[in-house]
């Protein structure tokens, strides 16, 4: 029985219950769904052979079991929590960017190139220059995204997979040619940073400062979505563009600086696995980091802040694959497989908003 | 017979035969393509089918020693990733977009699980067809070694313009695409229209994959597609959804392809990856020269969420 029930009308009194419920939908059913999927996987290893009790217990321990596998977990956040961003933001507005490992790889070569161009200079100013430079580099990729999408109305998830393509070419094409180190003989790589550039680790943890860092840009994407007149221009622009302009909301400003606020983070990305983990630009920053991304922003339901515990949850997944592979003799694929169950669940659920009478708002006659 | 120096015409050769070569998985995933968005659908998800059909194709070509089974395999088992797309687009409110995004993932994923113990045998090919027999020149010859399944592209390629254009169930499939409210007031159920369409396009996503794992390059590994899978939805916007249009997009995907490895026969080295970067950098600027912010593109299906 819906609010518009005529019935509604003569009776004020409202259940305290549906007072409270309304705001269990967006929690409950993502949580469910990503039990159902966990679920799902566990059916699949059932009928493998093997038993998901042992899977799931290897990966509370080698994710979340020691202050040494918590390390090892959230060590492996930061790109997580900041290409979650790269699609979060643009979601606010309808958008689904998916090639937020564009801007990761292109960041992380520009973080890289404003390294050697600065070696010899101290921290205190090359690494904030670094970072301004794989955010911008990022930033313009994918705010190139928006504004084709907005100038020219081009579809923003094919062209941002297409420009991701286009930057792991051209990551791979400069790392060889123009900005290759002579030493680097195996694998083409740009010149080692100083070691004054290198970004260290966190209060002796051996988790680097892009974990801070993830986390920040999460809660600041949160206060600029929920809290500013920015966020609630781009949620109104997100459900009706038209109407939205006609309000004579700055579209295409907000576009193109929610896409271009996204890809800086995704640039911020590249700029801490160059800076904090590989020393280098290399073929290791094309390391998928993207596309997990876009499975924990659907997950977090494109909210920064759930973005949070949902990277930590799938990097605790990641950092487990060796241990999984290693003792249960299954391959390195299954993590991507688990993935894939949990991501169609979550979308298969999104039909059930709404579906439940629990859930919604209703007066009743008493 | 030998090989003969060519000089440079041996870059235009290399490429017609490399054209032939790689582009039959593009010609298969984006006919797909074409079917399931032809009927208001689209499923980005064609990338995991079509590396899912590369294993399977292979798996069951090495364990039944016959190349056909495996492509048979491999349309099966698009068939079941398609009818599963197609069935989960059906709920309320479900993204079409996104649901394509996770069951690439898990195409993905589940290829590599089941595939890694097919990494290291070796599975039967599929047969060529030898057109150039009639030349003496051995690079003449290789280029025009043509596979049965590219033979079989252009038949489909065919075949699928003239269901669109002159039967029933082409003028269905054109209808539900168009407007779902129509196909409704006429008595057709356009999800079931829909699913059929995703089932059947999932299918030829299959034998594209079967054609990389069992022909060229001819072994199956994680790094074996290059994202055909998703190119296919940009070639076929290019395409303008016609299937004859696919035909000649896939020939020039090919051709584009094949030009870094052409020149690199010929001595021409530099560059290597830009080369790789040409297909992906057409595509973007045809997307942009054809799309504009007031109307969808020309000739596309009304009921496309890309292009609405």
């Amino acid at each position: 029985m819906s609010a518009g029930d005529p019935t509604a009308l003569s009776t004020p009194w409202v259940r305290p219950s549906a007072v409270f419920l309304p705001r269990l939908d967006p929690l409950v059913i993502p949580i469910g769904a990503l039990l159902g999927g966990l679920l799902a996987f566990s059916f699949f290893l059932v009928v493998l052979g093997k038993a998901p009790v042992d899977f799931f217990s290897l990966v509370y321990k080698a994710g979340f079991g020691t202050a040494f596998s918590w390390q090892n977990t959230l060590s492996r956040v930061a790109p997580l929590l900041l290409t979650a961003l790269c699609v979060a933001l643009p979601a606010r507005l309808g958008l689904v960017v998916i090639g937020g490992e564009g801007a990761v790889v292109l960041g992380g070569l520009a973080a890289a190139v404003a390294g050697f161009a600065l070696s010899g200079a101290p921290g205190a100013i090359g690494i904030p220059l670094m970072m301004l430079a794989a955010m911008l580099v990022g930033g313009l990729w994918i705010g190139a995204v928006g504004a084709l999408r907005f100038k020219r109305g081009v579809n923003e998830t094919i062209s941002s997979l297409l420009m991701a393509y286009v930057a792991i070419a051209l990551l791979n094409h400069l790392v060889e040619s123009t900005f290759r180190d002579p030493a680097s003989l195996n694998k083409p790589s740009t010149a080692p940073l100083d070691e004054a550039l290198r970004v260290g680790s966190l209060f002796g943890m051996d988790v680097h400062w892009g974990f801070a860092a993830g986390i920040i840009a999460c809660i600041v994407a949160w206060v600029l979505i929920e809290r500013t007149t920015w966020g609630f221009a781009a949620r109104i622009a997100g459900g009706n563009m038209r109407a939205a302009q006609i309000q004579g909301l700055p579209v295409g400003r907000l576009i193109i600086g929610f896409t271009a606020a996204g890809g800086a983070c995704a640039g911020l990305a590249g700029f801490f696995e160059v800076a904090a983990v590989h020393g280098s630009a290399n073929g290791s920053l094309i390391s998928g980091y993207g596309y997990t991304g876009i499975l924990i922003a659907f997950l977090a339901r494109h909210n920064p802040l759930a973005i949070i515990p949902v990277a930590i949850l799938l990097s605790g997944f990641e950092a487990s694959s060796g241990l999984i592979q290693r003792r249960m003799d299954l391959p390195d694929a299954t993590i991507l497989v688990l993935e894939g169950f949990v991501f169609v669940a979550i979308l298969v659920s999104e039909t059930l908003y709404g579906r439940f009478r629990i859930f919604q708002p209703r007066a009743e006659a008493v | 017979m030998g090989d003969t120096d060519l000089g440079l015409w041996a870059v235009p050769l290399a490429m017609l035969g490399g054209a032939i070569r790689v582009s039959t998985p593009f010609l298969f995933v984006s006919l797909g393509e074409c079917l399931t968005e032809r009927s208001g659908r689209i499923n980005l998800g064609l990338e995991g089918t079509l590396v899912f059909g590369a294993m399977s194709g292979y798996a069951v070509a090495y364990e039944s020693g016959s190349a056909w089974i495996g492509v048979l395999a491999a349309a099966g088992a698009g068939t079941l990733f398609g009818l599963f797309h197609g069935w989960v687009c059906k709920l309320p409110r479900v993204n079409d977009i996104a649901i394509g995004i996770a069951l690439m993932l898990l195409g993905m994923g589940l290829a590599f699980f089941f595939g890694k113990p097919y990494v290291q045998p070796q599975a039967p090919d599929l047969p060529a067809i030898s057109f150039g027999w009639w030349s003496e020149i051995s690079q003449v010859e290789a280029a025009l070694q043509v596979n049965a399944l590219f033979l079989i592209g252009i038949v489909l390629t065919v075949a699928m313009w003239w269901m669109f254009r002159f039967t029933r169930v082409g003028l269905i499939i054109r209808v539900v695409g168009d407007s779902t409210d129509a196909a409704r007031s006429m008595g057709l159920n356009p999800n079931k229209v829909r699913l059929l369409a995703t089932g059947a396009g999932g299918a030829l996503a299959g034998v594209a994959g079967a054609y990389l794992s069992l022909y060229y390059p001819g072994s199956w590994n994680e790094g074996l597609s290059s994202g055909q899978g998703l190119m296919a939805v940009a070639l076929v916007i290019f395409a303008r959804w016609s299937p004859v249009n696919c035909f000649w997009a896939a020939l020039l995907f090919g051709a584009a392809g094949a030009l870094g490895p052409a020149l690199q026969s010929v001595g021409f080295s530099s560059g290597y990856y830009l080369f790789y970067a040409i297909p992906y950098v057409l595509t973007l600027g045809l997307l942009i020269a054809m799309s504009s912010p007031n109307r969808a593109i020309e000739s596309a299906p009304g009921e496309l969420s890309i292009t609405k």
